[in-house]
């Protein structure tokens, strides 16, 4: 906050010590006082009253430029995309910009829950845009393109109209019609300082019954049969001894009062001298490097290995480019768009070497 | 083994447990003669599955008239065994327990810099949280920083803004303490039906250390912060997505906020923010701040993108329960726990962990029919403050199905609730802060699910 203000004291506080630093009695030598310069470099928050927050504005359709460059690659052209994380954009009305409380949040039956239809504060999008994004650069765009970003993401909203032009002027009035500005509480006793609420009772109000408490039991949801193998064999992540092992949940579950016929298979238990650390023999020196590439310069944040995620999975490009390496690293570097789908890649950062590794491994069929 | 299966007495697994794919490999040692203790062992697998009695006792005299792990002996009895490191100075664990790894929950993330390993608590013991099996939670990926130039900042409120070293912050007097850290999203995904198989993926988002750092209160005192009106601190990370979050002022004036570099005897880990993490005790993982790099005192909460958007309470009224920190009192049984085989009938200690971020744990209950009857369980040493407790209690199981479950009460009188009584109150469209009762379902084959009871 008020790094600006901050940097008049500090500087002003120096001049009037001349060199000499304030330093405390009880631990001499430790710490220094922080330059001006290195407050503002750090002192980036922006608080709900606008603190913190730079001189300076962006238009919606400067913003459009931005995202179509920047994050519509994670978050749809639109901001909908849930592929990567949850979608931005969706789910509140212009009902909701008057009231300040985003109505679908009140049905059980909405399925979704977007950013917008969330944030109750303007200046928590402003703020972690401006640290955290785009995602695999983050802090890397301007104070015009933070606000521009901001202004257009109100915009698919229909919090600004097309033509808005957002500045540290006019932000408080862009917080007046956020949709779910009235959509919070601070009425628990789950903060642990007597800041917020005088709630002090807790909101269960169990007791510590002992005997004959509740009618039977009745199971009233357990995990699906189709669920049981969803996380891997269980028998593979459980001790080998102990007083139970894990379930080996590649085979059906044993019913209880079956007998167990001759043919069938005893539940797999990994023998671990005959099966180590079940690695692909596969990997080489070679796959690892090309591994740690992948995410070094963020690759895997848009790539899987073997699923379409935001873009093609490693394998079908392997399989689609296979044996053309020179084709590869030209876009593995430069980026492209149109072969995969709308979405384009962008231009990456690595160097001309390193991009033939990857590009080498991909043409060689992606191993894992 | 009819009769036995139908009392609900199942077969033991035999040892050395073989798949199909191993089978013919054995059988080829079996009979060079190499190592009979497998080809026994096999022969045995395949007489329970033939159907006899034998393998229904735990632990049955071979009818060769003895165990041949007993009368042949092993290599390791008659052999020369492995010198002291030579070439690697940092121990590991036995490769029998490979199996016991953090893990990723199939589907949960899209990319796996914003996503969650889980701890598996189904293997450990007592209630340090081993580094290497800590769970996992980044936000925008994991660094390994260079200590020497690591900074931290002291900003905001206070006389003179601060700089300090990672060296300056080691010189000051250091605190140790065991606290637990779970993240607010910590069995999320149970909250309207159950969801996964096993206490790793349903409670694994938790685990314990021994810290060690400096009082955050030292370093804002260093500082001259003012703190009258400076009622909250920003804490912010030196990652990518710089993750910021509101403290109480409170939390800190009373010593309990660490700026802590060590865990477990060594420094931390990179994935748990080597090498300057905050630990605030009792409240949500997030608030941990991994890699801090400033802290900011000021006199508003700071609206920080995690406690605007997420790690709130969605209430059945369309309201969001904003800023909910604590972890209330909460418990679980870890043996035995979904996804696992109880391999006869007979005794079994029932075990688990209790926490609560108010404060001690007071007494632990478990019921093993579904929460009619309760025994009180036994809380084992050390019960410390915001730190995980672990219970044990004595239990014969009779073959027949059993519900197990534990209740948790803390020193303030809390006492963990039922999923009943968690969603009159708060609806079942939350994800944050469940710390509803547990229940596993012990059925007549010995294998345990993950159910909910009405």
């Amino acid at each position: 906050m008020s790094r600006f203000l901050n940097a008049v004291l500090t500087a002003a506080l120096l001049a009037g010590a001349g060199v000499a630093q304030a330093q405390s009695a009880k631990y001499p030598g430790v710490g220094r006082d922080a330059t001006p310069k290195e407050v503002a470099a750090w002192d980036i928050d922006v608080r709900p009253d606008f603190k913190g927050l730079p001189v300076g504005s962006g238009s919606v359709a400067k913003g459009q430029d931005v995202w179509e460059g920047k994050c519509a690659h994670c978050h749809g052209i639109f901001g909908e995309s849930g592929e990567v994380f949850s979608p931005l954009v969706g789910g509140t009305t212009a009902e909701d910009i008057k009231t300040g409380r985003v109505a679908n949040l009140q049905r059980a039956d909405y399925p979704g829950r977007t950013t917008l239809m969330k944030v109750p504060t303007v200046s928590t999008l402003w703020d972690y845009i401006n640290r955290a994004m785009p995602w695999n650069a983050p802090k890397s765009l301007s104070t015009e393109e933070v606000y521009a970003v901001t202004a257009f993401l109100l915009n698919l909203g229909g919090i600004v109209p097309d033509n808005f032009v957002m500045s540290d002027k006019n932000i408080a009035e862009v917080q007046a019609r956020m949709p779910n500005r009235n959509g919070m509480t601070r009425e628990h006793n789950m903060w642990p300082g007597p800041e917020f609420s005088k709630v002090r009772k807790a909101d269960t109000n169990n007791v510590a019954c002992m005997k004959d408490c509740v009618p039977e039991a009745k199971v009233a949801s357990f995990l699906p049969d189709y669920a049981r193998n969803a996380h891997g064999n269980l028998a593979e992540q459980n001790r080998l001894v102990g007083a139970q092992h894990g379930a080996d949940t590649t085979q059906p579950e044993r019913k209880a009062g079956v007998a167990a016929s001759a043919t069938e298979t005893p539940a797999a238990k990994p023998a671990p001298a005959a099966k180590p650390a079940a690695k692909p023999a596969a990997a080489g020196g070679d796959n690892k490097a090309v591994l740690a590439l992948l995410s070094k310069y963020s690759c895997t944040a848009c790539h899987a290995m073997d699923k379409k995620l935001v873009g093609p999975s490693f394998q079908d490009i392997a399989k689609k480019h296979a044996g053309k390496a020179d084709y590869l690293a030209g876009k593995v570097k430069n980026g492209g768009s149109g072969v995969w789908g709308p979405i384009p890649m962008p231009a990456q950062s690595l160097s001309e070497a390193e991009a033939k590794t990857i590009a080498a491994w991909l043409a060689a069929g992606a191993a894992k | 083994m009819q009769d036995n299966l139908s009392s609900g007495r199942i077969r033991k697994a035999p040892e050395n447990f073989l798949n199909r794919d191993e089978i013919q490999t054995v059988v080829a040692e079996a009979k060079q003669g190499r190592r009979n203790f497998i080809r026994n062992a096999f022969a045995a697998a395949a007489a329970g599955a033939a159907g006899t009695a034998a393998l229904a006792q735990g632990n049955p005299v071979p009818t060769e008239g003895g165990d041949p792990n007993i009368l042949k002996l092993p290599e390791h009895s008659t052999g020369l065994g492995q010198g002291v490191a030579v070439d690697d100075g940092y121990g590991k664990p036995s490769k029998f327990e490979s199996n016991v790894q953090r893990r990723q929950s199939p589907g949960l993330t899209q990319t796996t810099q914003a996503s969650v390993s889980f701890a598996p608590l189904q293997s450990l013991f007592g209630i340090v949280t081993p580094s290497g099996l800590h769970f996992e939670r980044h936000h925008q990926g994991w660094w390994d920083i260079d200590p020497s130039k690591h900074r931290l900042m002291v900003n905001g409120m206070v006389k003179a803004n601060k700089v300090f070293t990672m060296d300056e912050i080691m010189r000051l007097p250091a605190v140790s303490r065991f606290h637990f850290i779970e993240c607010g999203a910590n069995t999320a995904v149970e909250w309207g039906n159950v969801a996964v198989p096993t206490v790793q993926y349903t409670h694994g988002m938790i685990s314990c250390s021994e810290f060690t750092g400096v009082p955050l209160i030292t370093l804002l005192e260093l500082a001259g912060a003012d703190l009258k009106k400076g009622k909250f601190v920003l804490a912010e990370g030196a990652d990518g997505s710089s993750m910021t979050r509101t403290i109480p002022m409170e939390l800190i004036t009373s010593g309990e906020v660490i700026v802590a570099y060590g865990q477990n005897g060594e420094m931390l880990r990179p994935e748990q923010g080597y090498p300057l993490r905050l630990v605030v005790p009792g409240v949500q993982g997030v608030s941990w701040v991994k890699y801090l790099r400033r802290i900011e005192v000021g006199d508003m909460p700071y609206a920080a993108k995690d406690e605007a958007v997420h790690y709130m309470d969605l209430m059945p009224s369309g309201l969001h329960r904003q800023y909910t920190n604590i972890q209330e009192c909460k418990s679980v049984v870890t043996t035995p726990s979904g996804g696992q085989v109880l391999l006869d009938k007979g005794f079994y200690n029932i075990s688990g962990l209790a926490w609560s971020g108010r404060g001690k744990v007071k007494q632990v209950d478990v019921s093993v029919d579904g929460g009619r009857n309760w025994r009180r369980a036994r809380l084992e040493n050390p019960v410390m403050s915001k730190a995980l407790t672990r219970f044990n209690i004595d239990w014969v199981w009779d073959g027949k199905p059993a519900i197990i479950q534990s209740r948790a009460t803390d020193d303030t009188g809390y006492v963990q609730p039922t999923y009943k009584q968690l969603r009159a109150v708060r609806g079942t469209r939350s994800i944050y802060h469940n710390n509803a009762i547990q229940s596993w379902l012990v059925q007549e084959s010995g294998e345990v699910k993950n159910v909910q009871v009405s």
